[in-house]
């Protein structure tokens, strides 16, 4: 509470974009921080410090290198597009292939890291939430590999049309519940997760997907996953020998752009391209671009950009993919954009399935509906840019789960 | 002296403890709330909750949850709520309100402007569910110019150096969360709640409610004879609920069972009398 700030950043976060947030929480002293229920302040505070404590142990450290080595599978492959490149005719493009970490997805990164937190700090039952279904299916998997009790919230609508994940989690031995409560999408699930927290605070760990929530879990998540950035840097070092100049990456509640953007920030060459979820247009209110088309708000346990109305009431967002259909996004994101660091922008359903189509043909590598979002704005600007410009787009995820949406909009009966 | 200081002290002098009923504005429609929360004071109302209705109400159950939906369906905005509690006050101007609700109305209503308009409209206390101290330096300027109290949770899982920490932002009265859970769900013991009071008493000089969990009158009875006063918030919201018709309308049962309720509940209060006071 007693940091001595200048307009909010601390004289250590002056130097630097990467030492944030501050104690409370607070990215550029406004997003961010601890918007909790009292019964839960407490969890907050014990878990800040146990994740403050693991994060400089080193057993703690080993212990995550080595199941994100043999486990996860890391490291990912930069690959160098090469066909998806001739044919857009313009930057480079590589793709940091996250999509073949073990269950398919980036997630898998912070749910290790917190798994082993939680079992440091003696929890045996873990909550999680769920949108597209990626993030319970890992957190199923690390709960079946440490013989952990797993409960994962996801919205009525999602486990309709996310099916292959929902079986996925129940043979992980996972308790699936669906929430009907407003959309029945990823907000809803969120708010069910938070309820069922509230309830078991003695042997339950709340296993947060992305990087949003009450602080530790922006920052906590965000470290995790920058392991998604730290490799792409070294990659493009040893491949190109100099840093990359458009990195992008889709955005939901942000964690894979977050993990991709976060050790480029003080990189002042590298333009970060974050791409939210459009839906019908950024314009036709039904859309899940939260920092483009909402307003500074609190929800879930931060103050970040949120798609609201005028009185404060929540919407309900929309998009194609299930992972982006939040109306929030992580407060670091909110505070990037703030300070003019990192760009955000759209891409509409249409863009992403043609993108996912796009990918699929020139790469052969089906990405997530998620991911194709990011491949969208890519390839939107790609033949724009130099070729001598070097583009890294983070495929999030692989598009397995993705094949029966795709199809109905394609029109195709499977 | 603050509406609520002085009710709090009025019925020490009367040697017993509050009854705290809750009702969720606009729920089921704007008349028939109005209609309850005038009605409320006559039945055994001492305070008075009103819930803001929020589309994410993360700290609430079931019950709590469908009612903030029926408001919001009948067009419940916080400024709304503010014009309930104006016409309220026009015909009661000693029953203590206390707002209690989520941040994110609030701040798109801006600090400054909501805080005077709650204080103009007969306000006297706040209850923001999901605004820790830690966080609260967005509004305490403005609820202190106001006159507005703000009344703090306590929950069991509160650590006792917490406790002096969120006691020092706390103001009114102290509002303890006798469960770790949501509302409406779970019921605390006895044997819990007399645990739990000396260590709220050697912290505070505050009067202490009681809430989460407490249904019947007989519970009700213990609470406020425990602390200083008890909360009944999703046991009202169930009967409201039970009288609506198919398409979730008030009908002629809707005020008058909601109402016999909190007499009955009054009556156990007032048969009670009082435990260990804060004085």
């Amino acid at each position: 509470m007693a940091d001595t700030t200048v307009n909010g950043i601390t004289a250590a976060q002056a130097n630097s974009l990467r030492h944030g947030p501050d104690e409370r929480g607070h990215f550029g002293g406004w997003f961010g921080g601890r918007f909790v229920a009292e019964t839960l302040m407490p969890l907050i505070l014990e878990l800040d410090q146990a994740y403050k404590t693991a994060k400089a142990d080193p057993a703690f450290q080993k212990e995550l290198a080595f199941y994100l080595r043999d486990y996860v599978g890391r490291p990912s492959p930069l690959w160098f597009a090469r066909r998806m490149t001739e044919e857009l005719g313009g930057a480079k493009i590589y793709m940091k292939r996250e999509e073949l970490n073990h269950t398919g997805s980036h997630k898998l990164n912070n749910v290790m890291g917190q798994i082993l937190l939680a079992r440091r700090m003696g929890r045996t039952r873990i909550v999680a939430e769920t949108g597209a279904g990626q993030h319970g299916v890992a957190t199923a998997t690390v709960c079946a590999l440490f013989g952990m009790k797993c409960v994962v919230y996801m919205g009525a609508t999602d486990v309709e049309r996310q099916k292959p994940n929902v079986f996925r989690m129940r043979l992980l031995g996972a308790d699936v519940v669906p929430v009907t409560a407003g959309a029945g999408t990823l907000k809803d699930a969120m708010n069910e997760a938070m309820r069922d927290w509230v309830a078991n605070v003695a042997d339950t760990y709340f296993l947060v997907g992305t990087v949003a929530g009450p602080h530790p879990y922006p920052a906590m998540v965000r470290d995790f996953q920058s392991i998604i950035g730290t490799e792409t840097k070294a990659q493009m070092q040893e491949l190109e020998g100099r840093l990359p100049d458009v990195v992008v990456a889709a955005i939901g509640g942000g964690s894979n752009a977050m993990g991709i953007f976060h050790p480029f920030l003080d990189d002042a060459s590298v333009r970060l391209i974050g791409v939210e979820a459009a839906g019908h247009g950024l314009d036709s209110g039904k859309t899940a671009a939260s920092i483009e088309r909402g307003k500074h708000g609190v929800l879930h346990g931060n103050r970040t950009y949120l798609l609201q109305n005028a009185d404060g009431q929540i919407d309900e967002a929309h998009s194609i993919s299930a992972g982006l259909d939040y109306p929030g996004v992580g407060p670091e994101h909110s505070w990037l954009h703030d300070i003019g660091r990192a760009e955000y922008v759209g891409a509409t359903d249409q863009e992403a399935l043609d993108a996912f189509q796009l990918c699929t043909r020139t790469e052969g590598i089906i990405p997530a509906l998620e991911s194709a979002h990011a491949i969208a704005y890519a390839s939107k600007i790609a033949p724009t840019l130099p070729k001598d410009t070097l583009l890294v787009v983070n495929i999030s995820g692989r598009g397995d789960k993705d094949i029966f949406t795709v199809a109905e909009h394609l029109g195709v009966k499977l | 002296m603050s509406r609520i200081a002085a009710r709090f002290k009025a019925l020490a002098a009367q040697g017993r403890g509050a009854l705290i009923p809750y009702l969720e504005a606009f729920d089921p429609d704007l008349d028939t709330s109005l209609a309850l929360l005038k009605a409320m004071p006559a039945a055994g109302a001492d305070l008075i909750e009103v819930g803001v209705p929020f589309s994410d109400p993360s700290a609430d159950g079931p019950v709590i949850q469908l009612a903030a939906r029926r408001g919001l369906k009948a067009g419940s905005t916080l400024a709304g709520v503010l014009k309930m509690v104006a016409a309220f006050r026009e015909g009661d101007n000693e029953t203590p309100i206390i707002l209690m609700g989520y941040l994110n109305p609030i701040e798109a209503y801006g600090y400054e402007r909501f805080c005077t308009d709650a204080a103009k409209a007969g306000v006297d206390g706040l209850i923001i569910v999901d605004l820790p101290p830690e966080e609260a330096d967005v509004i305490e300027k403005h609820t202190d110019a106001n006159g507005l109290d703000i009344i703090r949770l306590v929950a069991p899982t509160t650590t006792d150096e917490r406790l002096r920490y969120v006691l020092s932002h706390a103001s009114g009265f102290v509002y303890y969360v006798s469960i770790t859970g949501i509302t409406g769900t779970r019921t605390a013991s006895v044997e819990d709640l007399s645990k739990a009071l000396p260590r709220l008493r050697a912290a505070t000089t505050l009067p202490v409610a009681i809430g989460f969990g407490i249904r019947s009158p007989q519970q009700a009875a213990t609470a406020a004879s425990i602390a200083d006063g008890a909360v009944v918030a999703s046991a009202l919201l169930a009967t409201l609920a039970e009288t609506l018709d198919e398409n979730g309308q008030a009908t002629a049962q809707t005020l008058p069972r909601v109402l016999a309720q909190i007499e009955e509940l009054a009556a156990a209060v007032r048969a009670a009398g009082s435990g260990a006071k804060a004085g």
